[in-house]
């Protein structure tokens, strides 16, 4: 029978939830790296058992951890136990090793961005936030780092290079961090065309390649945003999430800051599809499973108030791609709850009944196994969750 | 042999339960200790100091001998009572956050 692995990352360590495939009951196994905080954990779609984890702290920098067992045991890849050093002493790979490339080959990359006062302001590496799986190759993972900068690995996450035709293709000093800093949170690999990529920044917007990674184009018309003195600009819209059915390539939806957005021609135009949304600020975006215009949003009050409206914790669906949505609330509390649910903190399983799973800063993750018709709690206590991923297994 | 101490998240990160000892050649730095530190246990590499400018990285402080040897250069000899072993070099994370 098949199963399902939820990867949650929170603020004080990871944890791992499996259930089979009725998703009724639930081990839970972690704290895995206790204290630390686990800004993204998720599994390669071609092995299974391959999980990459990014863990982090203000005190000791960035950790890139690797189990490939489904989160069993973990190591730092490169440097395995009872194997630390290579005869010369030096470490088998440079997992923690995210360095931005400078060098003159790829353009010099520019080297300042927009600072929160409108100065420039130099690029720091600090950490990555999510963590990209390739499609064909368990061995190949992609990076998205705080300040925003795209590093692939292609050893199992051992060694780190810079895709630096990102920063280098030249608006990087209008790019300005969001609340949540400079980061490149978002990372789509097209399924049908390995050269062409999506990624995210807040606070600078999408942007898309289509020859792997060496040069890079803002995709961002038709975003209105008011916080910029030009509410159309090419650069500077804070793009929360961005998602993708992956039948359907070319079709994107947005949660931006305000607003929730489709593309129906990767990214080239967006249109808004807030609809009757009851406000459409908002961190998460999801596609159901198997119904490419089936999309879930959880609205969240305001830019300045970061919990659900009226303390209604409420998911909302449309089944016609945005405009037309309905309230999800069966299992849900619907008073008195003032939880945030982030960017990377909803996911869908691909069982028949596609199951749709989401964290709060709560420490909630609620599950659904009937594409959000109901939900229930798997554990309501852990710490605040950054981020749940899902894993279908055979 | 040089002794230093770990914080607590850094020695779970090398798989150690208690304090390290470390074989360090020629004179007992800042420097040498934590280059000997990092061949042995490489996963700590840039957890300690930045992987590229080498310097310390800002919420982590060097205490030895009751004194703080935070700011000082790394190529300054750390007290003999810690290269003689008698006293450890103790790494500290910052008080700051929680």
């Amino acid at each position: 029978m098949s199963g399902v692995r939820v990867l949650v990352g929170t603020r004080k360590g990871a944890f791992v939830l499996t259930s089979d495939g009725k998703r009724e009951r639930w081990g839970v196994s972690g704290p895995h790296f206790a204290g630390w905080e686990m800004y993204h954990v998720k599994g390669s779609r071609v092995d299974p058992h391959r999980l990459y984890a990014s863990q982090c702290s203000g005190w000791f920098g960035q950790i890139i951890q690797r189990s490939d067992d489904g989160g069993k045991t973990w190591t730092q890849p490169g440097t395995p136990p009872g194997e630390r050093t290579t005869p010369e002493g030096m470490p088998k790979g440079e997992s923690n090793k995210f360095v931005y490339d400078t060098s003159a080959q790829t353009g010099k990359p520019l080297t300042t961005h927009q600072w929160y006062d409108g100065t420039q302001h130099p690029w720091e590496f600090k950490r990555v936030w999510h963590l990209e799986p390739s499609p064909t190759d368990p061995d190949t993972v992609y990076a998205g780092v705080e300040d925003a900068g795209l590093f692939r690995s292609t050893d199992g996450g051992q060694n780190w290079q810079e895709l630096a035709g990102l920063r280098g293709h030249g608006t990087g000093p209008k790019w300005q961090p969001g609340a949540g800093g400079l980061c490149l949170h978002t990372i789509i690999l097209d399924p049908k065309d390995p050269g062409r990529i999506y990624i995210a920044i807040s606070a600078a917007g999408a942007f898309r390649t289509d020859d792997a990674g060496k040069t890079w184009r803002p995709i961002n018309k038709g975003l209105h945003s008011q916080y910029i003195p030009d509410p159309n600009a090419e650069i500077g819209h804070c793009v929360h999430h961005v998602a993708m059915h992956s039948s359907r390539p070319n079709v994107l939806f947005m949660q931006k800051h305000w607003d929730v957005m489709r593309s129906d021609n990767a990214g080239d135009s967006w249109q808004e599809v807030s609809g009757n949304l009851p406000t459409d600020f908002g961190f998460v975006i999801d596609v159901h499973a198997h119904e490419p215009e089936t999309i879930y949003v959880v609205p969240i009050k305001s830019d300045g108030e970061h919990f659900p409206l009226d303390g209604k914790l409420r998911v909302y669906r449309s089944r016609t791609g945005g405009n037309e949505w309905e309230a999800l609330t069966k299992g849900l509390p619907q008073n008195d709850c003032y939880v945030n649910v982030l960017r990377d903190a909803m996911a869908v399983d691909s069982l028949d009944k596609c199951g749709v799973y989401f964290g709060t800063t709560g420490g909630q993750v609620y599950a659904s196994a009937n594409a959000g018709d109901s939900w229930t709690p798997i554990v309501r206590d852990l710490p605040a969750v950054l981020s749940v991923e899902v894993q279908t297994l055979p | 042999m040089i002794r230093v101490i770990l914080p607590g998240h850094l020695r779970a990160l090398a798989r150690v339960t208690a304090e390290v000892q470390l074989d360090v050649k020629g004179p007992v730095t800042q420097r040498s200790v934590l280059d000997a530190l990092e061949a042995q246990y490489p996963m700590l590499r840039g957890t300690i100091r930045d992987h590229v400018t080498q310097e310390r990285r800002p919420f982590l402080r060097f205490f030895a001998c009751e004194e703080d040897y935070s700011l000082e250069p790394p190529d300054t000899p750390l007290p003999d009572a810690v290269a003689s072993g008698k006293e450890p070099l103790l790494i500290i994370g910052a008080i700051a956050g929680g």
